[in-house]
């Protein structure tokens, strides 16, 4: 009698149906299909997008663009490095000064702080070592200058809290470990700490780096000529304003998914002896 | 202090480890109350005590991953820590600290390896960043040491891939490389399966025929009681009794080392 309750091979097996992951799907294709087909209709001239996609113009902006991003970027890991390890040092005075910096340039605005490089010549009219040389500040600081120093030393108080973090995720055993080894403190950080700090730091430092990319659009307002700066002055001039920051846009994401490729690739490198999560060694 | 002379004047040799009353404290609490030991050259000496007694601090101090607060250490004839200039002592700079940990291996509990280096490279490490001995005997070396300890198919494995008992025979062939002195063990064993301990203890055995001098801080009675001339119980910071494995082991004098010995062996 029980044994039918049990019997079930026979039956036929009906799926589950998804109603609602249905009901999603087709609004949020619906939505989509909106989207592009008014932009399809709206006031915007593809042919122009196309055709100023690779003017010199912009592609010199573009360079720009690129070129300031990585400087900024490397004078930010460079200094957040140092900054790191000062914060980390027993040395109260390095440590203080470490923190004095990670909360002063946090706090100020990138925009702010720009113009503020921009403008050191109201401070400083020149500058230089007294009595060995001096020059006028004017002279020195070119929007590139202004921009690296704004967009890389801001950048350095957010990368100098993810190397800290790195550097404190690395075990205590691996610490002691290369110190009984006979390793002084800096090459113990160059060869056994960082390497193993690189996995926690990689994917925000990443992070950042697109971050950046796109910060470097703020340096358009003290007149460096960035991808954005570009299409600006090609707008006031022919004023398809919208074409060309959809060109603009185009480029950006051209450039972040590049990044976003390489840091896989980086993070691949730094997993190393790691096993996969979830997965067997 | 007498004993201690006692004993270097029996084994006839010169003292490679001399502790005189080394004194650690942590905030307020003294973890280390006086420590004063001698350690002779290729001698293996065990530590035992109860959880908290200190242990792995007096390690830590030999090694200088802790600072005294009193007392001095001596390794080889050479102060731990401080260099003496006439009637002064003067702290050791980063680099030099550095220096006389070269000569001194240890191996911890719970291995240690550097996770983002082969087994090779764990050894090579330091003989090469180090010692700045050349790549390619470094790496020579480090397969002869990987055969010593078992493992010489495991030459290209990263830590990862190995079993405890494997990583613990690779840390101490890591130790082994620096061409050490003195190695300190602190509880090699405490973080392994079962079934994996004997092979770590193998390894440290040959290593104690082979004339090393070891400081063994331990739980496996049987390895203190087979391999070490002689075994020092510690407990709340201090040694209350320290001579040969028979005599501690077997009829210990004191009644906490008593109270221990029969909790271990339960
Ligand atoms: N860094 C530290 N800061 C504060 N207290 C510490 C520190 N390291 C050790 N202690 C304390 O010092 C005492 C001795 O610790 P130690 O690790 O030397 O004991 P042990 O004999 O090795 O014990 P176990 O057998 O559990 O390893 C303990 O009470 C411990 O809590
Ligand atoms: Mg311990």
């Amino acid at each position: 009698m029980t044994d039918s309750v049990y019997e079930i091979s026979h039956l036929t097996l009906v799926p589950r149906r998804h109603i609602g992951r249905i009901v999603g799907a087709v609004a949020v294709v619906g939505i989509l299909a909106s989207i592009v087909y008014s932009f399809a209709v709206g006031q915007i001239e593809w042919s122009y997008v196309a055709e100023f996609l690779t003017v010199p113009v912009i592609l010199r902006g573009l360079g720009n663009t690129i070129v300031m991003a990585v400087c900024a970027m490397l004078l930010g890991l460079a200094l957040g490095v140092v900054f790191a390890v000062m914060r980390l040092s027993d040395n109260p005075v390095l440590k203080h000064t470490a923190v004095a910096y990670v909360w002063f340039f946090r706090a100020v605005p990138a925009l702010l702080q720009l113009l503020l490089w921009f403008n050191l010549a109201l401070i400083f009219p020149t500058i230089g070592f007294p009595g060995l040389f001096s020059v006028r500040t004017v002279d020195v600081m070119t929007p590139f200058v202004a921009a690296l120093l704004g967009l890389g030393i801001q950048q350095g108080a957010f990368t100098a809290e993810v190397v800290r973090a790195g550097l404190q995720a690395v075990d205590k055993g691996q610490y002691e470990a290369a110190q009984s080894i006979g390793m002084p403190r800096l090459q113990m950080l160059r060869r056994i700490i960082m390497p193993q700090a690189m996995r926690v730091i990689v994917p925000p430092v990443g992070n950042e780096f697109i971050g950046m990319v796109k910060l470097t659009s703020l340096a358009s307002v003290i007149q460096f000529t960035e991808i954005l700066h570009s299409a600006q002055n090609i707008y006031y001039a022919n004023s398809r304003v919208i074409e060309l920051l959809i060109v603009a846009a185009s480029w950006y994401l051209v450039v972040v998914t590049a990044l976003s490729l390489i840091q896989i690739r980086i993070e691949k490198f730094y997993a190393k002896g790691v096993r996969p999560v979830g997965g067997e060694a | 202090m007498t004993n201690e002379a006692l004993h270097l004047h029996a084994v006839g040799a010169e003292p490679l480890v001399v502790a005189a009353d080394v004194r650690k404290r942590f905030g307020s609490v003294e973890v280390l109350k006086g420590i004063s030991l001698q350690v002779a050259k290729g001698e293996v000496l065990s530590i035992i005590g109860p959880s908290g007694s200190g242990k792995s601090t007096f390690l830590r101090c030999i090694n200088q991953l802790e600072r005294l607060d009193g007392g001095a250490i001596f390794v080889g004839g050479e102060l731990i820590g401080y260099r003496r200039v006439g009637d002064k002592l003067h702290e050791l700079v980063d680099a030099e600290i550095a220096r006389q940990r070269r000569s001194i291996g240890m191996v911890f509990q719970r291995f240690n390896l550097f996770p983002h280096l082969t087994v090779t490279e764990n050894i090579t490490e330091g003989p090469v960043q180090v010692l700045r001995e050349r790549p390619g005997e470094a790496r020579d070396h480090a397969h002869a040491l990987l055969e010593r300890v078992g493992l010489g198919e495991k030459r290209d494995a990263y830590p990862s891939e190995l079993s405890g008992g494997q990583q613990q025979r690779v840390a101490i062939a890591r130790a082994l490389a620096m061409r050490p002195k003195l190695i300190l063990f602190d509880e090699p064993t405490s973080a392994l399966d079962p079934e994996l301990v004997g092979e770590v203890l193998t390894v440290m055995r040959d290593l104690a025929a082979s004339g090393m001098t070891m400081i063994v801080v331990t739980h496996e009675l049987g390895f203190a009681r087979d391999v070490c001339q002689r075994v020092a119980f510690m407990d709340r910071g201090q040694i209350v009794e320290i001579g040969e494995p028979r005599h501690v082991l077997g009829q210990p004098t004191q009644k906490r080392t008593q109270e221990f010995i029969s909790m271990v062996r339960t």
